[in-house]
């Protein structure tokens, strides 16, 4: 089952990210954040990228659904160059791209339920048909019980289901995740992890995550890439970039992370 | 007139005579803060919104627009409101037939009172987290959504307070209504208590507009807390 599966995304790579450039300017300094960023997806993966702070992560993930605006370069979803589409055209397609964040960034004025419609309303939906449909994906992220409370009253965690709930409202095809753990304690961290898991297998969705937190990528993804001073220095199966990492990132996490884990007691910081 | 104590003076603001002068122009000075204030409401809004939606980092920049309006309204802020009150004669003139009187008095009240809120309601729009604007956008939201359903009912509890404050400017403001003839609480307080030395009548006047300002500002925040107690901010 699972080579068919593999071979199928290695046959046609879903999403395609083909010299992908941005430039930031700001009062006459200009600071290249991506520097021709190359990915292939599968449908169905759950994709991770790995980098420090600054490696161009955000940006990378923000420019899939256009939130940042590439300099150059294309991404192709399926059959549609993401980078060639007019607003209106991407408003349309921004449906279908659903995308959680470290902030969470629910809307404070709206019931948990109400926040879910939201993206159901801007699409121009039915009433009677997104009142099921929210309480359809309440269920399915296991908030049913808080439909009506306000995000002021949920926890982190609680909070981000929320925002997994809303991202996946429409239906969509792909599910951004930018840092969406890096604000909860670790706890948590595994169970939003374990939903998303389970919205992948369920859903057939494809994830992509971008994350400085090797422990995320080690526990959900399939496939991983490691950006490094905004280029694309190795990827591949997580299995494979762990077990022999060949770029100086990605060892300098390896080794880091093992670090941590062999610190043991007599670590007490060097005294 | 022969000379009153202190005492006398405070009591004589309670009388009936005294009363008879300022009740009416309590009417006359809710009438004009009412219509000031609707206009106002509006026109703040939509020059607030415009203030942030053109901004260069705002969902529709339009940064030349945007410095000519922000420039305009600098300009209208930095008038005292006298000067704007005879500089807006011939507009009310153009709008309404007359340069005087209350509805004269209101187009007035209201250019100074514009750009203010405007200032006001863009301040407060600006609190709401660029994050929440990006989450909307990121869902296939257009302007209108953003404006209306993140914007506007993010911001609420900054815009009821901002909107209290300029009612209470507003208030204040009238008391130049009588350049006008407009009459007002404002303008008896003038006319009685300072060009005739009406100290009862100065008091009287000044009472009410203070009590009138109180029910306001306590109004606005309550409105405020119960939006936050609802939403559980607080």
């Amino acid at each position: 089952m699972a080579t068919t599966s593999d071979e199928k995304a290695k046959a046609g790579h879903f999403i395609r990210i083909a010299g992908l450039k941005k430039t930031f300017r700001s009062q006459g300094k200009s600071f290249e954040v991506l520097k021709g960023v190359n990915l292939e997806i599968g449908k169905g993966d759950i994709y991770g990228v790995v980098g420090f702070s600054g490696a161009g992560k955000s940006t990378l993930i923000r420019c899939i659904n256009r939130l940042e605006e590439p300099d150059s370069g294309e991404i192709t979803i399926g059959d549609t160059e993401i980078t060639r589409l007019s607003k209106s055209e991407l408003d349309m397609y921004r449906q279908k791209i659903g995308i959680i964040f470290q902030q969470f960034n629910l809307l404070d004025s709206r019931t948990v339920a109400q926040n879910v419609s939201f993206p159901l309303e801007i699409a121009g939906s039915k009433t009677s048909h997104s009142e099921v449909r929210v309480r359809e994906i309440l269920e399915l992220v296991d908030l049913s019980d808080k439909a009506d409370f306000y995000p002021g009253q949920l926890s982190g965690g609680q909070k981000q289901r929320v925002g997994i709930a809303r991202a996946l409202a429409n239906n969509p095809d792909i599910l951004l995740s930018d840092e969406a753990t890096s604000a909860l304690d670790p706890q948590t961290t595994l169970s939003v992890l374990d939903l998303l898991k389970d919205i992948n297998e369920k859903l057939k969705l494809t994830i992509i995550l971008i994350t400085h937190e090797l422990n995320v990528i080690r526990y959900i993804c399939k496939n991983m890439a490691v950006l490094e001073d905004g280029k694309i220095v190795e990827n591949g199966p997580v299995k494979s970039v762990f077990n022999s990492p060949k770029s100086d990132t990605a060892k300098l996490f390896m080794k880091i992370d093992a670090g941590f884990a062999n610190f043991g007691w007599e670590g007490g910081g060097g005294i | 007139m022969e000379k009153m104590t202190l005492l006398q003076t405070f009591a004589s603001a309670f009388s009936g005579k005294t009363w008879a002068i300022v009740l009416p122009e309590i009417y006359n000075t809710l009438y004009m803060v009412l219509f000031t204030t609707i206009l106002t409401a509006f026109f703040g809004m939509l020059l607030g919104i415009l203030l942030v939606s053109t901004d260069a980092d705002g969902i529709y920049p339009c940064p030349r627009f945007s410095a000519i309006l922000g420039g305009i309204v600098n300009g209208l802020r930095s008038l005292p409101s006298i000067i704007i009150i005879i500089l807006t004669l011939p507009l009310s003139r153009m709008l309404i037939g007359v340069s005087y009187g209350p509805k004269a008095c209101i187009i007035a009240l209201a250019v100074t009172c514009i750009p203010m809120f405007g200032r006001l309601v863009e301040s407060s729009i600006l609190e709401v987290p660029k994050g929440k604007i990006e989450a909307a956008r990121s869902m296939g939201a257009q302007n209108r959504h953003i404006i209306m359903k993140v914007m506007i009912p993010e911001a609420l509890p900054s815009l009821i307070r901002n909107f209290t404050i300029a009612v209470v400017a507003v208030i204040s403001t009238t008391a130049l209504a009588g350049m006008l003839g407009a009459g007002g609480l404002g303008d008896v307080a003038v006319r009685f208590g300072y060009n005739r030395f009406k100290t009862d009548i100065l008091i009287a006047a000044v009472l009410v507009m203070i009590v009138m300002v109180q029910i306001v500002q306590r109004a606005g925040d309550g409105l405020s807390k119960l939006v936050l107690k609802k939403r559980h901010l607080i």
